[in-house]
């Protein structure tokens, strides 16, 4: 009966129905873009067709969106961008000669001239070029090769690429992938879809969500039983958590790695988003030649960045790459002919991506502007990070680790009895219940804890820092009020 | 012998835990000596025995051996290797830009004015372009492409794309609603074979697919281990589809599989036919009867040349057969920017409609989509112009339609002097190019040719296009790529390069066929 076309007519099932459908599609979660902001959305549309709401606008504090939050777009990366796709402007006065010489390096190298031609599968040769170069300079010189690098229509087409290449197995044998709790939702959808096995592993909240390796030892050991570990996922720095792991931490991965004979995946796209004294960003490549050929030479590692986050957040453009290291070099012919499927990455997206990894130079024109521009982002990002953490805990029942990097806070809630019970009541997990009253009181739209995984009794929500700032100071003031008058309707 | 915990294969060996390396005693296996790492120190964890098995079985022609060597040559070319010509031509793949087709103007203006606002300044640009610019841009977040968007897509995008599928299917109304903006048709065309693959052995999802077929769909269906299931279009009838053939594909397909899905190229790839609209209704009628969701890949729709040949888009085919078919048959039609008369394949923009899908599955396939965050902007941007272009009361409208006419023109003529050139050749025959980009001719090889290839262990048309490359630089890609009847060999050749360097090229394979014909007789 559910399955029947509206009209009956012939009263027949449809082909495509919940039962017919890929069962592993319908495992997929995907909370950043769950309920919750299907909700937020719908009540957007209520505002605008003047309902009356305690409240004048949704405030999406849901997604790492920073360009929708109202963060502008770097000058010189939309110039070069403009020059790419109409080059009559190379006749313009109006744009620097760096911008120029950039557009016609990168239309030079597209076909026929032209942004419109596809590229090679693994994206433009002389982009891969620069972002080797630019891997090799952030790394302090250790060596990249462009043919170890494959640009993606943003990191998460890359990771799941990866995760696909390491899925086989059946049973016990099936391929197991570490992640992290909590952990980015893209990582359990993908594993829900290939039907591969998550293996979870805690994160320390209570020591400022570090990894501790012998959490990883257990995780890996419990797994052994019913599957075949072969990966582990970091992100680093971390999301929803924010931790920026220490070099030290990082090393420990490695050596974790090497012994349990996992390939690690790399998620680094928050890689200059580090806001703490006394926090670095440490790229897993860099850490692991550090250590020495008796790693540097076994490890197999798969690292991610993006065009979306750090200083620039052009997520629309859906740039990104991947850099591979000691893959066997038969398995790096299958994932070229994988993505030759596909064809090729976005060519806007991946003339970005050249932009981000050879951005002015000092010499250049538009580097005063640049550096600005950059600057500031990361600066503002930095405060804000300091402030929601300084106000959400001044909020009784409201804990909130440092965010130490990233885009996010993930701060443990006290949620009474009472409320718990009623999410029950409800079959909401308790802090979709909390964050869906949020939501309907205040037009704040966050994440509950839920979406990213938290130990078992523990609620948490994870809230962006990107609304303006004045914006954001307004936000974490109604949480704080609301948190009081929630707590008080369960007392 | 003992399990090895690496690769889980019995074997001579002894795994003694060194630290990190796994050291090796007595007879080493010869699958673990393939995967060790190169210092010798143990088998990688990532590796042929390991990998996905499903992506192993995946095959795509059209970026496969044949352009891997032609790269090559063209590297070698450029260091200053000798050769019988001056540069590869890339007529394996249906990019209109790389062969010289510039961009529309006006679309061009649009994305340029949306990446970069303060153009909206320049006196320069049209006053239609920067209302297209701005509109697009309001639908933004933040009011930049650099902004995520709804993940099927802008919605004022999918409206509009829901206006032009009207507009083009003579008011047939079409719910934005069920219009999802895709990274290429090729994303969402997985997307939906992702969500019909289910069911295991006997009950495992097939899916229809023509021979000759582009080689996405063998592909996907590859990787997801869904069941291929093959049609043979009408070589002699111009590649029509007969019925008669789809009926005999999916009784003997029932024997093995569960026939879930009829998938149909119109106009066709790599054929370039045009079905009739007799074709499209009797196609829609079986998929009705035999229970099959229709899956019809239209990118090439405003690519139609011959004369008494016309787009019929199957939306509106369903819809004019009236609700005992158009209130039941499952539909998604796929669209995109890469072909037609626009060729912007690096924008990477694209959509589907659906039509009665389950509306439990499109909650589905809304989540699905999610995860992928959306579509690139740029894209959508671009799809955008090209539902909602230039009309005639706009100042942009004169350059617009003289760009996308002559586009097709060219198109068009090329497309005849193909056949034409093609068909004076002995050995070669080539049917008419309907529509599409490309041409699949069908050649005679003589028998020692064909020994030769088996000889390398090559399919005889790779064998002869290897050799095509090897001596003129021209790339084409082998039929075998493709799908085809046993004992015929074909190649697929774009259309697409400059009408000059066409002729060149027609000629040079003229002359080649009639040495290879020579050589091995």
């Amino acid at each position: 009966k559910p399955n029947m076309t509206e009209n009956g007519f012939g009263h027949r099932e449809r082909v495509l129905n919940v039962d017919t459908i890929n069962p592993n599609v319908k495992r997929v979660e995907y909370a950043v873009r769950g309920p919750i902001v299907q909700r937020a959305m719908q009540i957007e549309k209520e505002l605008k067709e003047g309902v009356k709401k305690p409240f004048t606008e949704v405030i999406k504090a849901n997604i790492g969106d920073a360009h929708a939050m109202g963060q502008k777009p770097i000058t010189f990366f939309r110039q070069v961008i403009a020059l790419c796709v109409y080059p009559d402007l190379l006749e313009d006065d109006k744009f620097p000669e760096d911008a120029k010489n950039r557009a016609r390096r990168i239309l030079q190298a597209c076909g026929g001239g032209s942004l419109g031609a596809y590229s090679a599968s693994p994206g433009i040769e002389v982009i891969r070029q620069d972002v080797a170069k630019y891997i090799e300079k952030r790394d302090g010189g250790i060596p990249s090769n462009p043919d170890n690098i494959y640009l993606s229509t943003g990191a998460s087409d890359a990771i799941v690429t990866m995760l696909k290449l390491l899925t086989s197995g059946e049973g016990k044998t099936r391929t197991g992938v570490m992640i992290s709790i909590p952990q980015y939702p893209l990582y359990s959808a993908a594993l829900a879809e290939l039907a591969a096995v998550q293996v979870s592993y805690y994160l320390d909240e209570d020591k400022c969500w570090s990894l501790d390796v012998n959490e990883l030892r257990r995780a890996v050991k419990a797994a052994r039983e019913h599957c075949n570990p072969r990966a582990l996922c970091i992100i680093n720095p971390g999301n929803p958590t924010g931790q920026v792991q220490s070099r030290q931490c990082i090393e420990d991965v490695i050596r974790f790695a090497a012994e349990e004979h996992l390939f690690l995946m790399a998620d680094e796209v928050y890689q200059d988003n580090v806001y703490t004294e006394g926090c670095q960003f440490h790229s897993f490549k860099k850490v692991l030649f550090e250590m020495g050929s008796e790693y540097s030479s076994v490890v197999e590692l798969a690292s991610f960045h993006s065009t979306s986050k750090c200083y620039m957040g052009e997520c629309g453009f859906r740039g990104g790459y991947m850099e591979v290291i000691n893959m066997d070099p038969e398995v790096k012919l299958q994932l070229t002919k994988l993505v030759s499927v596909r064809l090729c990455p976005s060519i806007p997206g991946q003339a970005m991506l050249d932009l981000v990894v050879n951005p002015p130079q000092p010499d250049e024109p538009s580097y005063a502007t640049f550096i600005k521009e950059r600057t500031a982002n990361l600066h503002i990002l930095s405060e804000k990070a300091k402030m929601t953490e300084q106000v959400l805990n001044t909020v009784p029942g409201i804990h909130c680790n440092p965010v130490q990097g990233a885009m996010y806070t993930f701060p443990r809630l006290t949620l009474p009895e009472k409320a718990i019970n009623a999410a029950k009541e409800k079959e909401q997990a308790p802090d979709m219940f909390y964050c869906m009253k949020l939501l309907e009181e205040t037009g704040i739209c966050l994440v509950p804890g839920s979406g990213f995984g938290q130990r078992d009794g523990t609620y948490h929500f994870r809230m962006t820092i990107l609304p303006g700032t004045e914006k954001l100071k307004i936000v974490l003031e109604k949480i704080g009020e609301f948190h009081k008058l929630f707590t008080e309707e369960f007392s």
